[in-house]
């Protein structure tokens, strides 16, 4: 990381800190369960920032990774493996010898044995890991507006994978996920009395994914990805491994969707289709335009604004449509970012006049 | 001893033969030029040794093992490296980051490694940035170290593009029209460089339109015409050469 990133990862600790305060001191602390999920929803925004801003590639699929995340956690955590047990079935009984799974009775008081949700969890970030890296290997040997399609047939099918999928819920979603235990007394509930300490989780896995991603930017790999970015020919003349940069870089974003989609499916107790769905992907895309593409900061700073705005209900019943004007306006407009406008820049020139001075 | 071996090389596109049966050698240490008229296939021959167009048949010898049919990474990695005619510069990125790119074979900090900010890559990193400054300095550019390699003046940003491909200490370097777009002084400058490039015992493979920086420069010369080798030599044979004259200066009933 740079000393420039230092100080913003510090202003990011001090404004997340701050508005914990705030809400506590204006007795509004309901506002925090918004600006956990914003959190959850920010790791798939700093993900994608590293793919299209640094790697210069394109996803409109990162919502299909966010499901494949949260889905196989909230269907291993919520199915029940007691018919199972009983026939015998040698995987079951192996993970129960394990101590993987976790034994609880339901609401009418029967014995349900569920996949503890960290083996859960793990097992749902290497599948999409694995997905991720499977697509992406054909996948990112395209490039434009070829990539976007394909990305976009990748996160329909997902979408239609979750729809048509009794284990998964179908239309209604998986429900009733429970609560995910980190370790002993923090869990990841939207219990009321959980409130605070989930909004640290979520924005503690935000300050970590940004510090990976920023220390990743400024290495010997951020530099080839750059370069990448810049002309792949040149890229692979240098001795770039461009096909297998892309796709590392591809995986290691889904799997920033992924753990998001699982975190939130447990903080929610709930998943629903809608997460799997084109127009998240269009908004993750959208929202990284409007940060400026190639920063991390800008990308985190629109999204945190954007998801919340959305997600207190701002735009109403007009949401979508919000993000998708967002995106007309902004390749109009700024298409490097509403932070990257002239206006801003002549501002920080001034100020860094003012102090040369 | 010839470090890099051309044989039979062939490259169609559709019916145009615009490589066509060419062989020849380069030899440790020497300056060697590839000429020949436009549409020759000079570029295309570029392509071929640099793994960017796969050839039809024929083969690359470098340094005795072969090296036709890899990627272009890989032939980076064996220790050739290029440049491009119409100057091909990672945007928005500053001239020393553009050469610290370069020196990327010679360095190996992973994914994890980046992320984790382990310190084992420390020391890695602090080498790329000297090296590569060194080589701003070596080329006159240090002063620009810090400032965005497309906003450059040409001539800089060639020696940008000099410096990141000097980077990976290659053994051969390909110049594609290194003096394309220059001035005469810049040209000049170029010559001084690509000397002073052979100083240092790199072997240079260059493919060249300005015929006086070719004379000047070059230990062999080979033409190309219509995709074959008309002519090899010394330059004062070639310049010589009926066929070579012919070719550059037409017929005497055309």
């Amino acid at each position: 990381m740079a000393v420039k990133d230092y100080l913003s990862a510090l202003i990011l600790i001090a404004v997340v800190v701050f508005i914990q305060l705030a809400t506590k001191a204006t007795d509004t602390s309901y506002y925090l369960t918004q600006l956990t999920m914003t959190g959850y929803y920010s790791l798939v925004i700093i993900g994608l920032c590293l793919v299209m801003g640094y790697a210069g590639q394109i996803s409109l699929g990162h919502a299909g990774f966010f499901a494949i995340g949260g889905y196989t956690s909230a269907a291993l955590t919520t199915y029940n493996l007691t018919p199972l047990l009983e026939q015998g079935n040698g995987l079951v009984r192996f993970l129960s010898d394990k101590g993987l799974l976790i034994s609880t009775l339901n609401l009418y008081g029967e014995a349900v044995l569920y996949v503890n949700p960290w083996p859960a969890a793990i097992l749902a970030v290497i599948l999409t890991a694995c997905i991720a890296f499977l697509i992406g290997i054909p996948v990112l040997k395209l490039k434009g507006h070829y990539l976007a399609m394909a990305t976009l047939g990748f996160g329909i099918i997902i979408y239609r994978v979750v729809l048509a999928t009794e284990i998964f819920g179908e239309a209604d979603g998986i429900s009733e996920i429970p609560g995910f235990t980190l370790f002993p007394g923090v869990c990841v509930n939207g219990d009321f009395g959980n409130r605070v300490i989930n909004y640290y989780i979520a924005w503690s896995l935000v300050l970590i994914g940004v510090i990976l991603l920023l220390n990743l930017i400024h290495s010997r790999v951020g530099r080839a990805l750059r370069a990448i970015h810049g002309s792949e020919d040149a890229a692979n003349a240098m001795g770039v491994n461009t096909a297998r940069y892309k796709v590392y870089t591809f995986v290691i974003s889904a799997v920033f969707a992924a753990v998001a989609g699982i975190f939130l499916a447990h903080y929610n107790g709930g998943i629903g289709p809608s997460e799997a769905g084109i127009m998240k992907s269009v908004r993750y895309v959208a929202i990284v335009a409007i940060g400026g593409m190639a920063s991390m900061w800008g990308s985190l700073t629109m999204g945190v604004l954007l998801n919340f705005m959305s997600l207190r209900g701002m735009f109403g019943s007009y949401d979508d449509a919000v993000f998708g004007a967002i995106m007309i306006i902004i390749m109009l407009f700024a298409p490097n970012g509403l932070l990257n406008l002239p206006v801003w820049q002549k501002i920080s020139k001034s100020i860094a006049d003012k102090e040369n001075d | 001893m010839a470090l890099l071996e051309i044989q039979k090389l062939n490259r169609r596109f559709g019916g145009l033969h615009a490589v066509n049966n060419v062989s020849f050698n380069l030899d440790q240490g020497m300056i060697k030029a590839v000429i020949g008229p436009n549409g020759a296939g000079k570029t295309t021959l570029f392509n071929l040794i640099s793994g960017n167009l796969p050839a039809n048949s024929g083969t690359v010898f470098f340094d005795k093992k072969p090296i036709h049919g890899l990627k272009p990474f890989q032939i980076a990695r064996c220790g050739i490296s290029r440049t491009y005619q119409n100057i091909k510069l990672f945007p928005g990125m500053t001239a020393l980051e553009n050469v610290m790119v370069g020196r990327h074979v010679r360095s190996k900090a992973g994914f994890l490694s980046g992320m984790l900010n382990l310190p084992s890559s420390w020391g890695e990193e602090k080498e790329i940035k000297e090296k590569s400054l060194e080589l701003l300095e070596l080329l006159d550019i240090a002063e620009f170290a810090d400032t965005e390699a497309l906003s450059l003046a040409f001539g800089q940003q060639r020696a940008v593009e000099f410096a990141r491909a000097l980077a990976s200490e290659p053994k051969i370097l390909l110049l594609d029209e290194p003096a394309a777009g220059l001035n005469i002084y810049e040209t000049a400058e170029i010559a001084r460089l690509i000397t002073k490039i052979q100083g240092r015992g790199i072997t240079v493979l260059l493919v060249e339109h300005d015929m006086s920086l070719v004379m000047d420069i070059s230990d062999e010369i080979v033409v190309l015409s219509f995709g074959e080798k008309i002519a090899e030599g010394l330059p004062a044979a070639i310049q010589k050469n009926k066929e070579v004259i012919q070719i550059y200066l037409g017929d005497d009933d055309a």
